[in-house]
């Protein structure tokens, strides 16, 4: 299928590419690394979009510290996450996760901010971010705003974002002294979606957990890692269960997904050296 | 009988080595010419409308808006191209009883898969042909859906073509005298249910056609995506009323085809007729999404089969129901009871017994059309036959490499006529099963596989005796009365400078054709491969051939290019020993330089022959024959199909808490005559096992009950991926065909024919020791889980 696009503009900073949205009259669509939206327009599932290409805004890359916190701007790759030397000492979930999304080609290409605002339930970046308790960075019309990832992700491919609005970047607390990251997937295909994935930081002695590919956005599971933090694997993976309600399709049943995340979690609590 | 290509020393030996393909550097450059990389002056692009329903009557059709669009030319219906356009059946008259109804280019008052063309858009891009047939109004009445194979027969089922009775489309059972008498009081009987998922073709290069009529000459040019040129030139000639020799089809680069080019596409004829009506050059590029519901699925089995083997071990028969819907048309013109028809032919082959049947029902349904794809049939016969295999062993407790040794026609026995009927030449399954335990280390590898259970690591090792059908006679479609050529022709030219043109009837689709032509020319000339030009996919120039299937190339292509070698080799060397004053037996060709046959020496460049021969002809005596070019056909003939053999292995790891499967390593052992190009060969063997894996663990078109697609796009329909490959050890062992002078059979597709059985007793060998057994392809996690009773709910 040809997609059938409204329009394209490059934006040449950042109040152009608000303009140019503001002036797209809800027809506004950021193009970012362009790996979910042209796929999405070239199967006709969205058309008629003015794109408003947001890569040329150099300030949206890069990685900086603010105080015990980083900045990970939107367009940097999934690549760049990868190999970044801040975001492998100081957000070491990130730097796991990025190797695990798609293809080279694809990793090349895509950005995490677009990750994060696409929002597809089974991606790793918006589990990350639930898990390493991120916060969200928007501009629009009216100014900057943060959002708490845990409130960001609203339904599948749905976020808080506004019309209009664009994801600047991710911040992320620095891992304090004994912090722990892990994540872990089960797909078909090296570079799949996930069928279930888990997510864990443990901070401070606590756990943090966060699902996906197992519901409509990633989900924070407070009553397993309750569990965990008492140190009952067992009781954490029903917790898990009881937790999900994933989907079934052609990859997996809902029961099967449960069932995995499970042994997921399991799997994690043995690694990080829990008694099991 | 065979030439001996044996002798690594002798003059000009390019058969049985690896000589680099002449194509490849350009494909690789980029600078393959496909058919979507052609514009014609003039040329417009069509769009089709397709059913969204599985099963629909087909009211008013309302284009008034979509024509007023930008760039919108023409909007055809059933109606109109029927005044161009015969519709037809994929029918073979030896097929006894069966059924097919008319097909035609866009359906008319009724369609009846999810994706059948109804509307077709022509505008000046392929994007206004589409946004203007989005806006198409066709008033569809649903009707009900056939979806389910097994119930497609029963008294309550609609029935899916109102002029036929039920929705049988072809049934046939092939059974000896007394089948039942080998399960009458067996030692040993082993029963156990099928499942073979649909899968799809999913060439990188999709379907694509550019349809040119030149109304000035009455004449019709193609340049198509095809395996099989010369079919579709009658074809089209046939229904479109033009004179073969006014049709063109022209097949250049194609990128893959694996059997879904080898058919006639509703959506192509569309094209061609609309290019006549119109009188300009109209193209059609299915997309990925089409393709998904308008390429020919394939596969599709669901059967139940039983083994009975005596105290000894010795297999005493099959008996085998198998089911397969085939969606609501048999293909044209090779029809869709073929892959049927196999597994009743292939069940058993690789062994000795007595007693057989199995019946194979064929039945329509609302779904897409399955058709040939690589390995016809195999894939089902082998992964039914090894399965019980493999349970009868495990149930007796021998070891599955034993119990096959005792009961695999023996290497010394051929011609053999098998229990199915089969006519076999000569095979090598004892050898090649000498060879697969040499190569795997067998015994190490099941030390291994125990010493790990311990640990509780569950490992596999899984076996794949079969057997592939190659080099098919006019006894597989053209006594049944299609228009498809077994035969297969070959021209060589030799230009003045002393190097060649090949003008081949086979054609390239990737696989190597035009490699093993330069190289079986060049021998049989006399001449360096890159002096040899070779010309396919062109019903202008080349000879009538068949094309690419069924594992025909090498063995019947190859035997016509190596007979016209030999020819021009012989012309040659007369004209030769006229300039010479020589005997023609004393020269030889060598290098390109015409020599003393005795001492090698020097005696005429071909070059100055060519001078001589095309530009001072008037210095040669006058009756002299001179034609430095010549054809060769050739057509089997003594056995309706040449078989190959061969055994297949596979080591996997099943992780029993996720039930993933890892592939750990691949073996197979394969003997397809003589070798040509061995690096050839063993691609060919393991993209055949990729696609065979493909089968076993990741791929299958799932419809719901309402005969919709859930998994057509690529994100969901998982095609195997290099990452999941295993490591694959290919060996050879060598009985040429005594019937061509070459000696080669196919070599295609038995890779895909036996790793799916091979995977599954892999599996099924890690699994058996917790209770699990799976039939059921693809292998997913979770069915192996479910296997294992791990999952309930
Ligand atoms: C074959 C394949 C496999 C894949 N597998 C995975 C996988 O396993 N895991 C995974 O997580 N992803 C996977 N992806 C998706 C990939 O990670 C994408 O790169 C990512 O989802 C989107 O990032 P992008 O920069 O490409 O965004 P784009 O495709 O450009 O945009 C995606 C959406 O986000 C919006 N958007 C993008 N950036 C911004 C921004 N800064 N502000 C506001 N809105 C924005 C766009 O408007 C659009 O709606 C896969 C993609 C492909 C093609």
């Amino acid at each position: 299928m040809k997609a059938q696009v409204g329009g394209y503009a490059r934006a040449e900073d950042m109040a152009h590419a608000i303009r140019l949205l503001a002036d797209a009259e809800g027809m506004g669509r950021v193009l970012a690394g362009g790996q979910s939206l042209v796929a999405a327009l070239n199967m006709g599932l969205s058309f008629g979009d003015l794109l408003v290409d947001i890569t040329g805004l150099s300030d949206l890359r890069g990685v900086r510290e603010e105080d015990d916190r980083l900045v990970i701007g939107a367009l940097m790759r999934h690549a760049d996450v990868a190999t970044d030397p801040l975001i492998a000492r100081h957000v070491p979930l990130l730097a796991q996760a990025a190797p695990l999304i798609a293809h080279e080609a694809i990793r090349n290409r895509g950005t995490i901010g677009g990750s994060l605002a696409h929002a597809d339930p089974a991606a790793e970046f918006p589990a990350c971010a639930v898990a390493l308790d991120a916060v969200i960075r928007l501009t629009g019309p009216d100014g900057e705003r943060e959002v708490a990832a845990t409130d960001f992700f609203r339904d599948v491919f749905e976020t808080e974002m506004r019309e209009g609005e664009i994801l600047t970047g991710i911040v992320v607390p620095k891992t304090q002294a004994g912090e722990r990251h892990v994540i872990r997937e089960a797909a078909r295909r090296a570079g799949d979606y996930a069928i279930a994935g888990l997510a864990v930081v443990i901070r401070g002695g606590a756990h943090r957990i966060a699902a996906f590919g197992t519901g409509p956005t990633p989900l924070l599971c407070t009553v397993a890692m309750e569990r965990l933090d008492a140190g009952d694997v067992d009781g954490a993976v029903s917790a898990l269960s009881d937790a999900l309600d994933p989907p079934s399709d052609t990859q997996g049943s809902a029961a099967y997904r449960r069932h995995l995340a499970g042994v997921l979690l399991h799997r994690i609590a043995t690694e990080l050296g829990e008694d099991v | 009988m065979n030439i001996k290509f044996d002798d690594p020393n002798r003059p000009n030996s390019y058969i049985g080595r690896t000589v680099p393909r002449p194509n490849a550097g350009r494909l690789v450059a980029g600078k393959g010419r496909y058919v979507d990389d052609i514009t014609l002056p003039r040329m417009v692009h069509v769009a089709f409308l397709r059913c969204p329903h599985a099963h629909a009557k087909i009211g008013e059709i309302d284009t008034e808006e979509a024509r007023a669009q930008k760039g919108v030319l023409g909007i055809f219906t059933a109606r109109d191209l029927a005044q161009v356009c015969t519709p037809w059946e994929g029918k073979l008259a030896h097929l006894e009883g069966m059924k097919t109804p008319p097909q035609s280019a866009l359906a008319i008052d009724r369609a009846t898969w999810a994706g059948e063309p109804v509307v077709a858009v022509v505008a000046r891009t392929r994007a206004e042909a589409e946004a203007a047939a989005a806006l198409v109004i066709v008033d569809f009445e649903p009707l009900p859906a056939v979806t389910d194979m097994r119930s497609a027969l029963d008294k309550d089922t609609p029935v899916l073509h109102p002029q036929f009775d039920d929705n049988l489309c072809f049934r046939k059972e092939n059974a000896t005298a007394t089948p039942q008498k080998a399960f009458d009081g067996a030692h040993t009987v082993v029963e156990s249910e099928f499942k073979i998922g649909r899968h799809t073709g999913v060439t990188l290069e999709p379907r694509v056609i550019i349809a040119d009529w030149n109304g000035g000459e009455g004449e019709l040019t193609a340049h198509v995506s095809n395996q099989a040129p010369h079919m579709l030139q009658v074809l089209l000639a046939k229904h479109m009323g033009i004179p073969e020799s006014r049709v063109r089809v022209i097949c250049g680069d194609v990128g893959g085809s694996f059997g879904v080019k080898v058919h006639v596409y509703p959506d192509e004829v569309a094209t061609a007729a609309i290019a006549k009506i119109m009188g300009r050059p109209v193209k059609f590029c299915a997309d990925r999404l089409e393709s998904f519901t308008s390429d020919i699925h394939a596969r599709d089995h669901e059967a139940t089969g039983r083994i009975a083997v005596d105290e000894s071990g010795k297999i005493l028969g099959f008996d085998v129901d198998d089911w397969t819907g085939i969606g609501p048309y048999s293909i044209y013109p090779r029809t869709s009871a073929v892959e049927g028809l196999q597994v009743t032919n292939l069940i058993g082959g690789p062994y000795d017994f007595e007693h057989y049947r199995v019946r194979s029902t064929t039945v329509f349904q609302n779904k897409g059309i399955c058709a040939q794809y690589r390995a016809v049939g195999h894939p089902v016969a082998v992964a039914i036959t090894e399965g019980l295999v493999d349970m009868a062993a495990a149930e007796m407790g021998i070891d599955p490499i034993e119990f096959r040794r005792r009961n695999v026609i023996r290497d010394d026995a051929y011609p053999v006529t098998t229990a199915a009927g089969l006519k076999l030449e000569g095979l090598s399954h004892e050898k090649s099963l000498d060879a697969l335990v040499e190569a795997m280390d067998y015994d190490v590898l099941r030390a291994e596989q125990a010493d790990l259970r311990k640990r509780g690591i569950h490992r596999g090792i899984g076996i794949a005796s079969f057997i592939e059908l190659t080099n098919p006679s006019p006894f597989m479609y053209g006594i049944g009365g299609a228009r498809i050529s077994a035969q297969d022709g070959c021209t060589v030219r030799m230009d003045p400078d002393g190097s060649v043109v090949v003008l081949t009837g086979v054609t390239e689709q990737g696989q190597g054709t035009e490699a093993i032509m330069a190289q079986i020319v060049a021998e049989a000339v006399g001449i360096r491969p890159d002096m040899v030009r070779v010309v396919t996919g062109d019903t202008r120039v080349t000879p009538f051939g068949g094309g690419t299937w069924a594992s025909r190339g090498a063995g019947i292509g190859g035997e016509a290019a190596l007979k016209a070698g030999r020819a021009l080799r012989d012309q040659i060397l007369g004209i030769a020993a006229s300039m010479l004053q020589a005997k023609a037996e004393g020269l030889d060709i060598r290098d390109g330089q015409i020599v003393d046959a005795a001492s090698g020496e020097d005696r005429l460049p071909l070059e100055e022959l060519g001078r001589v021969v095309y530009f001072r002809g008037d210095t040669l005596p006058k009756d002299l024959s001179r034609e430095l070019m010549q054809t060769r056909h050739y057509i089997t003939s003594d056995y309706p199909y040449a078989f190959t053999n061969g055994v297949q292995a596979s080591y996997v790891e099943v992780d029993t808490e996720t039930g993933f499967v890892k592939l750990l390593k691949h073996w197979c052992v394969e003997d397809c005559g003589r070798i040509i190009n061995p690096q050839l060969v063993d691609e060919q063997i393991r993209g055949g096992i990729v696609q065979g894996i493909g089968g076993a663990l990741f791929e299958e078109i799932v419809y719901d009950d309402e005969g919709q697609i859930q998994n057509g796009s690529m994100a969901d329909y998982l095609v195997p991926m290099s990452g999941e490959m295993p490591d694959m050890v290919i060996r050879h062992v060598e009985t040429p065909t005594q019937e061509s002078e070459l000696g080669a059979k196919g070599a295609g597709e038995a890779g895909t024919a036996g790793a799916p059985a091979a995977v599954m007793n892999a599996i099924n060998d890690a699994i058996r020791p917790l209770g699990g057994q799976v039939t059921r392809m693809p292998f997913t996690p979770e069915r192996v889980l479910r296997a294992l009773g791990t999952l309930k709910d």
